[in-house]
């Protein structure tokens, strides 16, 4: 039966879901090699994939080294995110007073860019770890704020009468209703805060570090190192798509029941 | 007496067809309503949603309320239940006054409302979890619950997995789960079509009379509320006041053949009188 429906492996493997984007990887890095060498794009300007694996390999114990620091500030960052943008969410959806104190600044400090501010981390806290992770923290902050307050903010109002009707205290039908409701579109924000994260943290390398990723992407860029470059921005995609799986595990586990997640049909009509 | 139930008392024919504003028999009122308005207030004023309504349902009754949308049907749930104070006026569920929400209803609303997160035996679980009672004395209850609306093996199953009708039938169990006195619908079928939806009259029909609660059923439908009812509460539109209340007097059980019963044909006509007189019902 199998076999019959599978001509061969090699196609089964080349449809599985989790091959295809690899595929594309392997695409576009073959139109950028060709380009280089159709285009004759110099090498300072744009180096070939080869340059850039070539530097990965060789490099790689120095660029792991370095990446530490980023992802342990990129982690850092987005946990306070998590940590303080759940509970002001709460609070914004649940007064009118705190919302019409709270969001028109939070939108407004949204709007300030994080890069020219940046550097007044360095000059308040220093060269360590605390700018990175403030900076990863004010990138991912908004985020989950907004999606959460959406989240609590969508709960079928006649289910929350129902679960008070019973003599529920706000707290238990809190837990009961509101918080699990709100969860998807929390985790949907997680997921955006936690790939923002990486770049506040390296932001947060650009103005002031002799550490991390950002690091020795201002390094290399100041001796137009680009093949060092690029493999740093490869490093840091790879960090981005990493964390951002790993959320995305951690919400199959909490919400397994969420539409996003059923992969089998209803079968009682 | 009731002032808007006068002037149809006139032209009444039959007995079944008579107007009664108030059962002063032997029978002991579960919910009684003195007074009772609501005035909601917003930016552009006063917004009227219920004028004064005197009247009571007896302990066991199955009282449904028609009317038009907007007629303030809802807020009369939400006051008995205790989770909107009124404006003016008294609403008593067992001689008490009502102040806040006092647990001793079970509600069903048009949409089933099940958490999609807990399967279907924690979900009609949920007032015991939200009253703090003990979980085991009660999950044999809301076992039997299940079984008696024909849920029986979908216990382990989350919300999505059954159909509108079955989703429908679990929040019944949940409504009744803490076993309280009196069970308030607002129009607990108006999202299902249109056969299940006379399945569900039945069925509802059966499980009144085998719980004997107390039901107060919010509905669009004439001919279902005269299909279900003991008696009839006819509302006018907003702000809301009693056009008229009608009893039923037909024998229980009812089947879906007592909807071509002449009373019941006659009842339904002059019900709807109301509302071509005074506009539509949507």
């Amino acid at each position: 039966m199998a076999e019959a429906k599978s001509p061969s492996g090699l196609s089964k493997v080349l449809n599985a879901a989790w091959v295809r984007p690899f595929l594309f990887l392997v695409v576009i890095v073959v139109a950028w090699d060709l380009s280089i060498r159709l285009f004759h794009i110099p090498a300072y300007q744009i180096p070939s994939p080869g340059d850039v694996v070539s530097v990965l390999i060789s490099d790689w114990p120095e660029l792991l080294r370095q990446s530490w620091p980023t992802t342990y500030a990129t982690i850092c960052g987005f946990l306070l995110s998590a940590l303080f943008g759940i509970p002001v969410a709460m609070l914004i959806a649940g007064s009118k007073t705190v919302e019409s104190y709270v969001y028109p600044l939070l939108v407004f400090s949204q709007s300030v860019p994080k890069i020219a501010i940046a550097p007044l981390f360095v000059v308040w806290f220093g060269f360590g770890i605390i700018p990175k992770v403030i900076s990863a923290f004010l990138l991912g902050f908004f985020p989950v704020v907004v999606s959460a307050v959406q989240g609590f903010k969508s709960v079928d109002p006649d289910m929350v009468d129902l679960a008070r009707a019973m003599q529920g205290s706000r707290f238990k039908v809190f837990c009961a209703v509101n918080l699990p409701h709100a969860m998807p579109a929390i985790f949907s924000g997680l997921k955006v805060s936690v790939t923002l994260a990486v770049v506040g943290a390296v932001v947060g390398e650009f103005v002031g570090s002799n550490s991390g990723i950002g690091y020795v992407m201002q390094r290399s860029i100041g001796t137009f190192d680009l093949p060092t470059m690029f493999a740093a921005l490869v490093i840091l995609a790879l960090l981005g798509v990493i964390l951002f799986w790993i959320v995305d595990r951690i919400e199959r586990l909490v919400i397994p029941w969420h539409v996003s997640q059923r992969d089998d049909i209803s079968f009682a009509s | 007496m009731n002032p808007a139930t006068k002037p149809t008392h006139a032209e009444q024919p039959a007995a079944h067809l008579r107007l009664v504003s108030d059962r002063a028999g032997g029978a002991t009122p579960g919910i009684k309503l003195s007074g009772v308005s609501k005035t909601y207030r917003s930016r552009d004023g006063d917004v009227p949603s219920l004028r004064p309504l005197d009247f009571t349902i007896n302990d066991g009754e199955f009282f449904v309320v028609v009317g038009p949308s907007g007629c303030g049907k809802s807020t009369l749930l939400k006051m008995i239940s205790g989770l909107l104070p009124p404006t003016t006026g008294e609403v008593l569920v067992d001689g008490e006054v009502v102040t806040r929400p006092h647990g001793n209803v079970g509600i069903v609303f048009q949409n089933a409302l099940l958490l999609p997160w807990r399967n279907i035996l924690s979900n009609a679980m949920l007032p015991i979890d939200m009253k703090r009672l003990a979980r085991d004395k009660y999950l044999a209850r809301a076992k039997a619950l299940l079984k008696l609306v024909g849920l029986e093996g979908f216990e382990k199953k989350l919300p999505w997995q059954l159909s509108g009708g079955m989703q429908q039938r679990a929040s019944i169990c949940r409504a009744l789960v803490h076993d309280p006195k009196i069970m308030l619908m607002d129009e607990p079928f108006g999202a299902l079509d249109a056969m299940t939806r006379e399945r569900m009259n039945v069925e509802l029909m059966r499980i009144q009379r085998e719980t004997g609660k107390t039901v107060l059923l919010i509905t669009h439908s004439i001919p279902e509320a005269v299909f279900l009812a003991d008696r009839v509460l006819v509302m006018t539109e907003r702000p809301g006041a009693i056009a008229a209340i009608y009893d039923v007097p037909m024998p229980r059980p009812r089947s879906l053949e007592t909807m071509s019963d002449p009373v019941f044909t006659e009842l339904v006509q002059r019900i709807r009188k109301h509302f071509f007189t005074q506009g539509s019902l949507d």
